[in-house]
């Protein structure tokens, strides 16, 4: 085992809370985080609107004080810029983000220029599919990479393996986010146009289910996203983890008890508990979906979990 | 300036018909997943893309080669291969997704001109900025979020030249930032050149008509006698909200053929027609109509004589303008 390898095998896996996807009012939220703050096993939270920007207004005020107690609870804080930036006021929101001072994570090429010379985080949004395009954002600062839900794990392992600096994340717990769009599905869907679309989002704080006409649960919508609606649920041995070079995971915030998800998780790196008791424990929550786990298993991505 | 109409060659055969059609332009792929029309019977060999680049040479048209997938990790040798064909085919221009990609090419092949791909869903100018400094690209082809009013602010405030698709097959999710075929299929654009893949669709017939399938999800039915479309993923039929609806898009096609003026007026540099997997017979139609109407435009023609040029066009299918007109949002 070399040097490096030895130290990665040492250190404690991250547990990182990823943005809040859907349209949640600002006192939830605020209620939400702070019982994150108290009680959830998580070292990292990123904070920020990251699908939409018309919800930004609602929300924009309520960071700060979130950041002050995410903090003073000990929890590392990253903002997390928009996915799909393109009118001024969107992109100017890109740029003051990257410019608060707390670490940054950037989900669109937009954001680059906002970030250089400093460290910064590459979210799932950006696409890095091999270890050149993990080099080049490396070369730029970045310090970590939470990589594309569809990445096959093999090229997980491989991109690992070459770049042993940088802290490579996957998706690991929530709907994954499978798409983006100019147009607004919820708005389409409630007849109406995005520009007067009444945030109907809202009503749907895990996304609004997509079945296909013989009834089989297949997507859900959040505004402009689309997401699974089964719920991922990676749920791998710390042993199986640092083979793939893996050095954090990430839970992506539903309504379904977020502080229970992170204590199983937490467990199920530090070896304190299996797969399957895990499995078992995430399948008895109130989850929105199905678990899903087959992107990480060389299967299309709605491939059920296999229960031990 | 006039505008540039670029245009598909799924194979040869397209390319010389594009080219005698009046394509100032065509573009085309090498015949393995590094372009992001990865489907069988397709596509050009290193030796056919030489022959190709030779013959629209000769007709003054150009070649644009797209190699718009994202390399596989640890196996990026396809990807520097087709660069390096692309460049001794004498390639007017690569057209390109990755960073990794894109890194290689400007570092070892500094004289091919570098066109960013719609894979790459650069909409802003920052975006756009930074591949333009950092690769030296010199086109961008639009994200199709956009509205033409958009691409008019954005054409103001960036120095590269815009492409922006006019006609043929529409995606209404952000090209590059699609993973919802790998989902129901572990096939993508991005992963693997190809979108709800033929090898997974399935036709099934029963009391109630005919439903298609993605590999076990069914994205439409059809009534009994009524035509059953190909099951793309985004085109299909579901339910949510208790209303069964084309959720994303209707099974529609792109046709902006009426705002060709709308578009020179914004500082498009090119239009692009979409249509790779096309036959020869349909891309001469189309080119040839497309050129029409770009020479009327350019000769001062009203948009009723542009619109009289096109009608030809619609072929039975359902159309849209698209991200174009904001109502589409």
């Amino acid at each position: 085992m070399s040097e490096t390898e030895k130290s990665t095998a040492m250190t404690k896996t991250g547990l990182t809370l990823g943005p809040v996807l859907f349209n949640w009012s600002p006192d939830r939220l605020r209620d939400f985080y702070a019982r994150i703050a108290d009680e959830a096993d998580v070292d990292r939270v990123h904070l920020g609107e990251v699908i939409c920007g018309k919800r930004q207004p609602f929300t924009e005020g309520l960071w700060p004080e979130l950041i002050e107690r995410l903090q003073a609870a000990g929890k590392e804080v990253v903002l997390s810029t928009l996915a799909l930036p393109y009118n001024p006021r969107e992109r100017a929101s890109v740029i003051d983000f990257c410019k608060v001072g707390e670490l940054a994570e950037i989900n669109d090429l937009t954001a680059l220029p906002s970030v250089a010379g400093k460290p910064f985080l590459v979210g799932p949004f950006i696409n890095v599919y091999n270890e050149g395009a993990a080099r080049f954002l490396a070369g730029r600062g970045a310090t970590g990479i939470c990589l594309p839900v569809e990445l096959p794990i093999a090229s997980v392992a491989v991109i690992a393996a070459e770049l042993p600096e940088v802290e490579f994340e996957l998706f690991a717990f929530g709907r994954l986010p499978l798409a983006l769009s100019g147009r607004c599905y919820h708005a389409r869907l409630h007849g109406l146009h995005k520009d007067g679309c009444q945030f109907v989002c809202d009503r749907d704080p895990d996304g609004l289910p997509v079945d296909t006409l013989d009834g089989q649960q297949f997507l859900a919508i959040n505004g402009i996203q689309t997401l699974s609606n089964g719920v991922e649920a990676f749920c791998p041995t710390p042993d199986e983890l640092a083979k793939l070079g893996v050095r954090r995971l990430r839970l992506s915030p539903h309504t379904v008890d977020m502080v229970a998800v992170s204590r199983l998780y937490r467990a199920l790196l530090d070896g304190q508990a299996s797969r399957g008791e895990t499995l078992a424990a995430l399948k008895a929550l109130n989850l929105p979906g199905e678990l899903v786990d087959g992107f990480t298993r060389g299967q299309p991505g709605s491939a059920r979990v296999e229960m031990v | 300036m006039s505008l540039e109409l670029v245009c598909p060659a799924g194979t040869p055969s397209a390319l010389r018909a594009a080219v005698e059609a009046g394509a100032h332009s065509v573009y085309c792929g090498f015949r393995d997943e590094t372009n992001a029309r990865n489907f069988p019977g397709l596509n050009f060999s290193p030796d056919e893309m030489i022959e190709g680049v030779r013959f629209a040479h000769a007709h003054g048209a150009k070649v644009l080669v797209a190699i718009n997938t994202f390399a596989k990790a640890g196996a990026m040798d396809a990807w520097k291969a087709a660069l390096a064909n692309a460049e001794k085919a004498g390639a007017d221009a690569v057209i390109l997704a990755d960073l990794a990609v894109l890194d290689h090419a400007a570092t070892h092949h500094p004289n091919l001109r570098l066109h960013l791909s719609v894979q790459a869903a650069a909409a802003t100018p920052e975006a756009i900025a930074f591949y333009a400094d950092t690769f030296g690209v010199k086109r961008v082809v639009m994200p199709r979020v956009l509205s033409v009013e958009e691409i008019a602010k954005l054409n103001a405030a960036i120095d590269v030249e815009t492409e922006a698709f006019v006609f043929g097959g529409l995606c209404p999710m952000t090209e590059g930032r699609c993973s919802l075929s790998s989902y129901a299929t572990g096939k993508s654009p991005n992963l693997t050149g190809v979108c709800s893949p033929p090898e997974h669709v399935a036709y099934s017939e029963d009391k109630n008509g005919t439903a298609t399938r993605l590999n076990g999800f069914t994205i439409d039915r059809f009534g009994a006698g009524e035509q059953a479309g190909y099951p793309t993923l985004c085109k299909g039929r579901f339910m949510a909200g208790g209303k069964t609806s084309y959720l994303f898009e209707d099974p529609v096609s792109l046709n902006a053929a009426s705002l060709i003026a709308a578009f020179a007026k914004a500082g498009i540099t090119a239009l692009k027609i979409e249509g790779r997997q096309r036959g020869k017979g349909y891309v001469t139609e189309v080119v040839r109509t497309f050129r029409a109407a770009v020479d009327a435009i350019d000769a001062g023609s009203t948009e009723v004589e542009v619109g009289r040029l096109l009608a030809g066009l619609v072929e039975g299918g359902r159309q849209t303008s698209g991200a174009y007109k904001k109502a589409w949002r």
